[in-house]
This record gives C-alpha cells, structure tokens and sequence, in this order.
C-alpha cells in the first residue's frame, strides 16, 4: 500500500537541483513525481521513480545523502471538498500530514495525490475504514505505463 | 637483552625490549644514532647541508644530545617546496616504497622508505600492539585506509610481523565492518576513534552487540580525540580504546602508542627522538611543560627528518609508567599549533569545534570553519556535511539539527557560529590530519 519515495539533500545554490536531475536522467530513470522543498540555505527533493533501490544506489555512489521513506498515494475526488473529506478522515484518527503533493496524471475524474504521514499505517487503516483505498506502487506504476 | 622484571606479565614480547633500556643505555643509542643521521643528511640531502653551513655547523658539532637544539628545523613547507622527492637521501634504487599525504592546499607530500625504513615501521608498530596487549592468535581487523596513506600498511605490516591475523579490511563500508568484526571474530580493531564511534551506532541499529564479541582493543589514532571519546568507545563498547601517534613524514603510525596503562602514548624514542619547544621563538622546553612537539627520525635512511616541527601541541611525561617502559610520553594531543585562531577575543581550537559536533552527531562529521569579516564584525560558520545517520526528511528536522548543532558549539567554544549544512564530499578531506580552518579574514 505504500510508496517508496526518495529524499535528498541540497545545497540552496544553482546546479544543486540540475546535478541529481541530470544524473537520474542519464541513468534512464523516469520521475513519477517530484517536489522541492527548501529554505534560505538548503533544499529538500523528493521523488518517487519506479526502481527507487538502483536510483538510490547511483545517488549515493555520486555522493548523495539519500533517504527512504514511505508515501501514500491517495486517489482523491477532483471536485470541490475532495480534498477536505479525506483530511477529515485523517484528522479524525489523529495522524499527523507532514507533507503532500501531486502527481501529474488523472484517473478517472480523480487527481491523485502523495502524503507523508508521521504514521503511515494508522493513516491507511484509518482511510480504508471510510472506503478510501490508497493506491499501491504496482497499480502506480501500471497505469503510467498505459 | 634480557625481559624487563617490571613488565605487566602477559604484555613482553621480544621485539619490545628497547622498551625497557635503562636511561643510560637509551641516551647513549639515541646519541649514537643522531650523529649518524646528522651526518647522512648533511652528505645526501641539500637543503639541510645549506641550512648548516649558515648556521656555521657541521655533523661533527653534535657531540651531546643536548646539541640536537643547535640544528635547524624543518617544517611541512620544506616538504612542499622540495616536492616530489627534495629531502630524499637514497637513490630510488634503494628505496622501496612511496607514500604521500593528501594536501589540503595543492600537492601533497611524498615520503620514501628504504627496505632498512620499512622494515623500521614495522618493529615500531609491533612494538606498539605488543604494548597493549596484543599477540600471536590476535585477529585485527585493520580499517585504516590502505593506499598512499601510511595507515593501512603501517599497521598491516605490523600487525603480520607480530604473529596475529590480520583482516585488511581497509577503510569504509561499516555494514561489512560489522559482519566480519562478528563473523571472523575480531579480538583487535585499527581505525580512527569517529569511525569506530560510528560502528558503536550502527552496530546497535543493527541489533550486534559490540560487548559479546571478542573485541577487546581498538588501536585509535590518524586524528587527535579526547578522553570523553574514549570513555564513550569503552563504556559503549566495553573494549580497551588505544591511543596511537604517528605522521607521515617521520613513519606513519607507530611514533608514539599507549601501553596497557593508557597513561599517554610512549614514543619509541630509540627511533624518534622528542622535544618540545615554544611555538613562537623555538626554544627548548623541559619536560613537562606544554610546546610543540618536534621529532628526528633517529633511523630513517631514505628521508631523514632532523627536528621536525609536528605542529602538535603536547607535553613530555618522563615519570615512570607503571608498564616499566623507559620511553617517554606524550599528553593527549588536544590541538594544533597553527590551528589556533582568535575571533572577537577567543581563542578557539578545532578540537572544541569538534568536541561540540560530536556531542550532537555521535560521530564526527566532516566539518570546516571559515572566519569572514562582515562590517568590522567576525563571522564563524561551521560548514558541516550532512551524514545519512543525521539527515531526516523534514525541513524541520534538519533545522533542529542545524540549531542543535549551533547551541552546542556557543556552550563549549562560548562564541556564537553559523551553521551551515553542506552536502556529502564537497569539504576537502584528508585520512590523515585535515585543514578545519579557512580564514578569509582580511586583518
């Protein structure tokens, strides 16, 4: 039910997103999703690739601090107050978001979207009793590639 | 020669009995052997002969041991300016192998040993496991990096000489560390004290406990360490941590090693002989007071090395150890005399820097402080690399960190620092003794 994601560190300085970015890409690696945070000094990039293990392992032989941590992947409604009801559901069961962001593809008339959750299991048993099933890597990456 | 009544039993061997030379006998052979390496520097090596003749000197002016403070120094620049092979007194036919230390500011510096030179080294770091302990049936496990730098094969060779088994396993790779540590059951390990910290950690992540394997003894050395880190690396581990003194440009390791008392690393004085003098003016200390450190290599063919300033800031212990070895001792390394800076009217050494990090990190992170000057006012920022242990994936958490590290450093160095976190391999490093300080101060 999870996904792994991958967390790098950065420095804030031109070239440090471009470096691992152009590395991936040598590497044939596609990115499902990314995002970026940072402040004034360093960065933070997340992504999501299919083969997270290789992909680690390159960034790490260039030189990178890699960390892996667990998504959940989250079809939800794209409509007004879809995105609301699912953070009912989780506030309701007392996990905490640490973060979230979008993947690029729709399905079905639902946007899909990836969460940090302090808990990730609490966060999927709580979502799977109001019928919200969080999306697997298998299925992630199947419909990718259709 | 016969075995030392005074020796701990169980710690003698053979080879470690200039250990035990009465005074007299030492002097004398340390006087015996200057006047040779005098003489062989001013005949091979130029620089030294021109040094002499301005100083109106020849090697027939070392009569006593005391005459030792009339010769000139030399210091690390020599090396860099003589680059590659200056200060080499043997022909490279009869020199057998090279060694180099990383530079921190352009070319590194090459050292040379004769087949004599090696075979030198390795009685001295024979001497030196036998020292704490360590015999035949030991098996070491030796995470010093082998290649240009004198760690790896400096105690390779000793440690085989000695008659235990060694892994040479060389530096890096903590996961397989621990599985041969564990599987081929390690009695001894040779690294640097922060890496060995760094097993403690990863050991306990792992679910290996360090205190039911054989592991009794860690020889720690390439990097100055503290007294807190060794209590640390005992209580967590419950081995023996070994102090082990030693540069490239007198042998690699094996100058200076702690016996059983671990009482300050003895230095083989019969091979290396040691002063302490003032930092500033040069002059000779007693024992006892606290200088620089300066030693002559007393055998050393292929490079000698007459009065090499070390630049480490010590003091000689002369009292008799209880281990009943003759040679005397150095106090703890606790800095570095041109590591030393002042910013807004303190004194600040790396080692407090390094002490603060470890306090937050565990293990010591590759750092470097650079001093800048903003309007009139001096800036500290401590570039430090973020280590997979440390890093986490919030932005908060690597705040916590980087104020967690900021705090620890105003409480011990009491100057406030920047923090700033850097990725992995982009500060310059070095295995053995790494330039921490960049001043960018325009004074």
């Amino acid at each position: 039910m999870k996904v792994k994601q991958l967390s790098l560190f950065l420095e804030n300085k031109p070239g440090a997103l471009s470096h691992p970015i152009k590395l991936l890409a040598k590497a044939g690696f596609n990115l499902l999703t990314l995002s970026l945070a940072d402040t004034q000094q360093f960065g933070i990039l997340r992504l999501v690739v299919r083969d997270w293990q290789k992909a680690k392992k390159r960034l790490e032989s260039a030189g990178f601090v890699v960390k892996v941590t667990d998504l959940v992947a989250l079809e939800v409604a794209d409509e007004p107050g879809g995105l609301a009801r699912v953070l009912a559901c989780l506030e309701k069961a007392g996990v905490n978001v640490e973060y979230m962001y979008g993947f690029t593809l729709k399905h079905e008339g639902k946007g899909l979207l990836a969460f940090r959750f302090d808990d990730p299991d609490q966060a999927i048993a709580a979502l799977q009793r109001k019928g919200m099933k969080p999306v697997s890597s298998a299925e992630l990456f199947k419909r990718l590639e259709d | 020669m016969s075995k030392n009544p005074n020796a701990p039993a169980g710690t003698f061997h053979p080879v470690s009995a200039p250990d035990f030379l009465p005074l007299p006998q030492l002097r004398a052979l340390q006087l015996q052997r200057l006047k040779q390496i005098v003489e062989r520097a001013y005949e091979r090596v130029a620089l030294f002969r021109q040094r002499m003749k301005e100083r109106d000197l020849t090697p027939e002016d070392v009569t006593r041991l005391e005459d030792i403070s009339k010769l000139p120094f030399t210091v690390k620049t020599d090396l860099r300016d003589t680059y590659p092979f200056g200060l080499f007194a043997s022909p490279m036919q009869e020199i057998v192998r090279l060694h180099a230390s990383s530079g921190t500011t352009g070319k590194p510096i090459v050292v040379a040993y004769t087949r004599e030179d090696v075979q030198v080294w390795t009685n001295v770091m024979v001497r030196s496991f036998a020292a704490c302990g360590l015999h035949e049936g030991d098996i070491i496990q030796n995470a010093y990096g082998y290649g240009l730098f004198t760690g790896g094969l400096g105690a390779h060779y000793g440690a085989e000489a000695l008659g235990a088994t060694v892994i040479p396993i060389s530096g890096g790779n903590t996961q397989r560390q621990l599985m041969v540590m564990k599987d081929f059951g390690t009695t001894a390990i040779c690294c640097t004290p922060s890496y060995f910290l760094h097993l403690i950690d990863q050991a306990e992540e792992e679910g290996i406990r360090l205190k039911q394997l054989p592991l009794r003894a860690g020889v720690f050395g390439a990097e100055p360490w503290t007294e807190s880190m060794r209590r640390r690396i005992e209580a967590d581990s419950g081995i023996k941590a070994y102090d082990i003194y030693g540069l490239s440009e007198i042998v690699g390791p094996g100058v200076a090693m702690e016996c059983e008392c671990q009482a300050g690393p003895h230095i083989f004085e019969d091979y290396f002989y040691p002063e302490i003098v003032d930092p500033k003016t040069g002059k000779p200390l007693p024992d006892g007071e606290e200088g620089e450190l300066v030693l002559t290599t007393l055998g050393k063919q292929a490079m000698p090395m007459i009065r090499y300033r070390t630049r480490d800031i010590t003091a000689l212990a002369s009292d008799t150890c209880d281990c009943g070895r003759t040679l005397r001792r150095i106090k703890r390394i606790s800095r570095r005399s041109d590591d030393m800076f002042i910013i807004r009217g303190v004194n600040v050494y790396p080692s407090q820097v390094e002490t603060a990090l470890l306090k937050v990190e565990g293990a010591l992170p590759h750092y470097q402080i650079v001093l800048t000057r903003e309007r009139d006012l001096d800036v500290m920022e401590v570039q430090v690399e973020v280590t997979p242990e440390v890093f986490g994936d919030t932005v908060g958490a690597l705040e916590q960190l980087q104020q967690k590290l900021s705090r620890s450093i105003e409480s011990t160095v009491g100057v406030r620092a920047n923090v700033r976190l850097v990725q992995p391999r982009t500060l310059q490093r070095s295995e053995g003794k790494a330039k921490r300080v960049i001043d960018q101060r325009k004074l």
